[in-house]
């Protein structure tokens, strides 16, 4: 599957994503299910009249170091640097006797990892139930779009901005938080056709 | 011989109109509704773009007709067919001075962008009847009367006829230098900005004739099914387009029907004995196209021609 085109990828995603809808509907059934102890546990603390849960404040925390050890992996350690490398120029990658196939295996693997654990420390916060993944999939999508493909201080900040806007309009616009998002995410686009932190492309003829 | 033989699924399809049960109606004209989406998104592909919004025209197409019956008072299936693509193509004139300058994920992603504002700005309309939309009730073509249970299989028979048409003509427009240029964008789009053709223009007019088709296909669909509701610009919908439009390839013009109809009769029937594991057949016939079969179902008809 690697080496293809993003939106190949895109599609292929797509169909992943299909099959494990399913798969989750017959593993653990159609109910959504809650799991408020994690949440709970920690307590609360105040800020002036505000209460907030300690445990959004270790989720920050955990989502901060998981960031910081993420990119020191990517830009300091050898297979960071290979994976850099493989995704500049796959064949001239593979030239150099760089294994392209296992740095995109390693990679892929590792970003699921990553999945897997925002869902598992968002699951206490909300209600589970079959179908989440619909919006996470196109609302990482956009994130990673307005940051720019392939830079992590850009899908950074793009999760941030996705997230502080929603929030805002929860807030003071509750009728425009469906859409949003993807308002942000046009005019990201409109201004900065490739995201906002995106490497110079060669042209290839 | 293949113009021929696809000339003869006209009449078959008119008979079926006429005679067919009327879930065997329902099933055939929501197929080609979607068909005539998935043949704009024919189009794209051969300009090298995926789009993941096309469901905004759908939904735009839907929404311009249904709304021609409920507010504007003028309920003709005629009418409807009309302003479907019409307003269709006006909005993509607009957005498209922009899209057409995207190409790949992005192109994928502002277009589902487009639509998914569509969507949350109709969700929210309490007047346009919010998440749950609204109810289309037209007996009347082009000024004629229609009688009671007969409107659906007429209003099948027209879009027979109509589809037909435009995918000829789109036959035509492929085969036509522009066509032919929209396949060089998607092989090497600088070589052909090199040899002096305008890639934006070709971009620009093939997303705006994807567009029209799209809003066909929506004002059909609302013909068909007589209800209009937002889920028509979700980006599932979109999703589920671009599927059909995988499965048939882009080989014929005739692929994005015949993929649309096995896509339909599919889902009726895993909704009916499998309900919980449809959607995972869907994954797996997705998956196993992009691997196996590139080209899409239209390959294997090919095989058997040649």
């Amino acid at each position: 599957m690697y080496g293809k085109d993003e939106i190949v990828l895109l599609l292929i995603t797509y169909a992943v994503f299909l099959i494990l809808e399913d798969v989750i509907k017959l593993v653990w059934g159609v109910e959504s299910k809650m799991l408020p102890e994690p949440y709970a546990l920690p307590g609360n603390f105040q800020i002036g009249t505000l209460v907030y849960p300690v445990y959004n404040l270790v989720l920050i925390a955990v989502a901060v170091v998981t960031g910081a050890a993420l990119s020191w992996a990517l830009y300091a350690t050898r297979q960071g640097k290979l994976l850099l490398a493989v995704i500049h120029d796959r064949e001239m990658s593979a030239a150099m006797g760089i294994n392209v196939d296992r740095v995109y295996l390693i990679t892929f693997t590792l970003g699921a990892m990553l999945a897997g654990l925002g869902g598992a420390l968002t699951a206490p916060m909300i209600a589970v139930s079959p179908g989440i993944g619909v919006e996470v999939i196109v609302l990482s999508f956009a994130v990673v779009v307005i940051g720019g493909l392939g830079s992590l201080g850009g899908a950074a900040l793009g999760a941030l901005m996705v997230g502080i806007v929603r929030s805002v309009a929860v807030r003071y616009w509750p009728e425009g938080e469906l859409f949003i998002v993807f308002f942000v995410m046009a005019l990201v686009l409109i201004a900065r056709p490739k995201g906002l932190f995106s490497a110079p492309e060669a042209r290839k003829i | 011989m293949k113009q021929g033989l696809l000339a003869g699924i006209v009449p078959v399809l008119l008979i079926a109109a006429a005679w067919a049960p009327q879930w065997l109606v329902f099933l055939l004209a929501l197929a080609l509704a979607k068909g005539l989406v998935v043949l704009g998104l024919l189009l794209l592909m051969r300009t090298g773009l995926v789009s993941f919004g096309q469901g905004l025209y759908f939904g735009i197409g839907a929404y311009a007709a249904a709304l021609l019956a409920h507010r504007g008072g003028l309920a003709d299936a005629a009418l409807m067919i009309v302003a479907g693509p019409a307003c269709a193509a006006a909005v993509a004139a607009i957005l498209g001075l922009l899209l057409a300058r995207y190409r790949e994920i992005f192109f994928a992603m502002l277009s589902l962008a487009f639509s998914m504002i569509l969507y949350g700005l109709l969700v929210k309309s309490s007047t346009l009847g919010s998440t749950d939309g609204f109810h289309v009730q037209v007996r009347q073509l082009a000024g004629l009367a229609l009688a009671a249970g007969a409107e659906r299989r007429v209003f099948f028979a027209v879009s027979v006829v109509v589809a037909f048409i435009l995918t000829w003509v789109l036959h035509r427009y492929l085969a036509s230098h522009w066509g032919r240029v929209s396949t060089a964008i998607r092989d090497n789009e600088l070589r052909v900005e090199y040899l002096g053709a305008s890639v934006y223009r070709v971009v620009y007019a093939n997303y705006v004739i994807a567009a029209a088709l799209a809003g066909l296909g929506g004002a059909f669909a609302a013909l068909a099914v007589g209800h209009v509701d937002p889920e028509t610009t979700y980006w599932t919908t979109s999703g589920e387009f671009v599927f059909i439009a995988i499965l048939g390839g882009t080989g014929n013009v005739a692929a994005p029907f015949l993929s649309a109809a096995i896509f339909e009769a599919l889902r009726t029937v895993a909704a009916q004995y499998a309900p919980n594991v449809w959607q995972m057949a869907l994954g797996v016939a997705m998956l196993a196209i992009i691997m196996f079969l590139p080209g899409g179902l239209w390959t294997l008809v090919r095989k058997r021609a040649s």
